[in-house]
């Protein structure tokens, strides 16, 4: 256990220390999250005052939650392409026969990948608190929302590193991008699901991002929340994406890195 | 050999090596209408406000797709002026009797073809989803050309960006940018029902919405000769910017050579 947590340390630090002095890989994961956040908080606010649009919060908070989860998904998306990467460049390579136990690679991965996301859902929170958003849920709903987005990290960035793994090239970017890209998106993104019109509300129905994106809205605003179907849902999602991930991790050992 | 023999022999390069790419003829097709589709969905329930010009946003997005597929014109032709600054076929171009006009008209063939099947493609799969054009035959012949002339204005405009950085990849950090300018202007609600004033002042200033209005009005309005004529004064006041520009970037880069 010590093996492990020396490896997933280093292999955390290493990209901590990648992401966050290189403006070509930490500018993009900022400002991208902030102009969605403008881009539909300002721009579709006027949405709000459609009849059956009900969310007590308003619709900066309504928008915030989607992209503050957004942002958390494509954290652990762009962490798949520095693993892509690591195996383009050799670096992976070498990091498996240096890595006295292989699944730590994995957990420092993850652990940069939650940094990650960390650092970009403060800068959302305190930019969201600075254009008024309304927060009507207490202090355990708030934290409670942190950990919904912390566990959306992990599913993308654990399905992410399961293509990476496989693929070991930065050319999987779009196969690791585009399913959650559109996932996200086939989600109730700008309104409540009960006004998504056509067949996008009978996927948005079976996407199981739907339950998280809701239960995080019922947490901001403070409405009753069904923990078991939010949480149940996005721990299940994460462990069958770990099978997933350390699956791929086994199958690049085969391979030889 | 004469110019328009000369613009047919770039042309046909051009054209031969786009159809054969499919990651450059696929996604300007099927990215914007993914897009379409889901805000389409999504934002049915903004019809619904007062004041909205029509009570099908398909109706009102179409004009959407059209705009996204110029930005993948302007990122394609872009990418490929500056792989032949990289790969150094300008520089051979350079020795030949070539005109700067025909090296120019002639690769931003290829990206023209795409937009016009392109175009197409968004008009099948919009009346096929029930597309009702208020201008009739004549507005969809209107539509077609401002949407080309759009087309070949993003287009001109990346390939500046291509001849002067000679880099593909500063031409994909375009994307972002044109992103920005979409994302900014009155491509998901009409300028007078953005609530946020800040946001529709910058979608007011911003000439992609006059683009995106002038398609719009064809469809929605019928012929509306104010949002017309604005529409068709950016785009050619931006492919005149864009032509002339990529001319004169690529007087410099022959000199250079």
């Amino acid at each position: 256990m010590r093996r492990f947590w020396a490896v997933a340390r280093a292999v955390a630090w290493r990209q901590i220390h990648n992401f966050t002095h290189n403006p070509a890989f930490l500018l993009p994961s900022i400002i991208f999250p902030l102009f969605f956040f403008t881009a539909f908080a300002g721009g579709l606010s006027n949405v709000a005052n459609a009849p059956g649009f009900d969310f007590p919060s308003g619709y900066t908070a309504f928008q915030f939650v989607f992209v503050l989860l957004q942002s958390a998904a494509f954290g652990g998306v762009f962490t798949g392409f520095a693993v892509a990467a690591d195996f383009e460049r050799g670096f992976a390579r070498r990091l498996m026969l240096a890595a006295p136990n292989r699944l730590g690679i994995l957990a420092g991965y993850l652990l940069a990948g939650l940094t990650r996301a960390l650092i970009v859902g403060v800068l959302l929170f305190v930019v969201a608190l600075i254009v008024g958003m309304q927060i009507h849920g207490g202090a355990v709903d708030l934290f409670g929302l942190i950990v919904l987005a912390l566990i959306v990290n992990l599913i993308a960035a654990l399905f992410a590193f399961g293509v990476a793994f496989r693929m070991r090239t930065i050319q999987a970017g779009p196969a690791m991008q585009m399913p959650v890209f559109l996932i996200l998106f086939l989600a109730p993104v700008y309104v409540p699901l009960a006004l998504l019109a056509g067949w996008v509300h009978a996927v948005a129905t079976v996407n199981p991002f739907t339950a998280l994106v809701e239960g995080g809205r019922d947490l901001i605003s403070g409405q009753s929340f069904d923990a078991l179907v939010a949480y149940g849902l996005a721990l299940a999602l994460a462990a069958a994406f770990m099978v997933w991930a350390v699956r791929g991790l086994r199958k690049a050992e085969a391979a030889g890195g | 050999m004469t110019l328009l023999a000369q613009i047919g022999e770039m042309a046909r390069r051009s054209v031969t090596q786009t159809l054969r790419q499919p990651a450059l003829l696929l996604p300007p097709i099927l990215f914007p209408l993914c897009l379409l589709a889901v805000n389409v969905g999504g934002l049915d329930a903004a019809t619904k406000l007062p004041g909205f010009p029509t009570d099908d946003y398909l109706n009102f997005a179409i004009a959407i797709p059209f705009m996204q597929g110029a930005l993948f014109a302007a990122i394609n032709a872009g990418s490929s002026l500056a792989r032949d600054v990289e790969t150094g076929f300008l520089k051979r171009l350079a020795l030949t009797p070539m005109q700067r006009s025909a090296l120019l008209l002639g690769n931003l063939a290829g990206v023209m073809t795409v937009a016009a099947l392109s175009s197409l493609v968004y008009l099948v799969v919009g009346f096929a989803a029930g597309l009702k054009v208020e201008a009739g035959a004549g507005g969809v012949v209107v539509l077609v050309v401002l949407a080309f002339l759009v087309a070949l204005a993003f287009a001109s405009l990346g390939a500046l960006v291509g001849l002067r950085a000679g880099s593909g990849e500063a031409v994909q950090g375009l994307f972002p940018v044109f992103f920005v300018f979409l994302f900014l202007s009155s491509q998901a609600l009409p300028r007078p029902l953005i609530e946020q004033e800040w946001f529709r002042t910058i979608a007011t200033w911003n000439p992609v919405s006059y683009l995106l209005e002038g398609i719009r009005s064809v469809v929605i309005t019928g012929w509306d000769d104010v949002a017309l004529e604005r529409g068709f004064a950016v785009a050619i006041v931006l492919c005149a910017i864009g032509i002339l520009g990529a001319s004169r970037a690529l007087r410099t880069r022959l000199v250079r050579t």
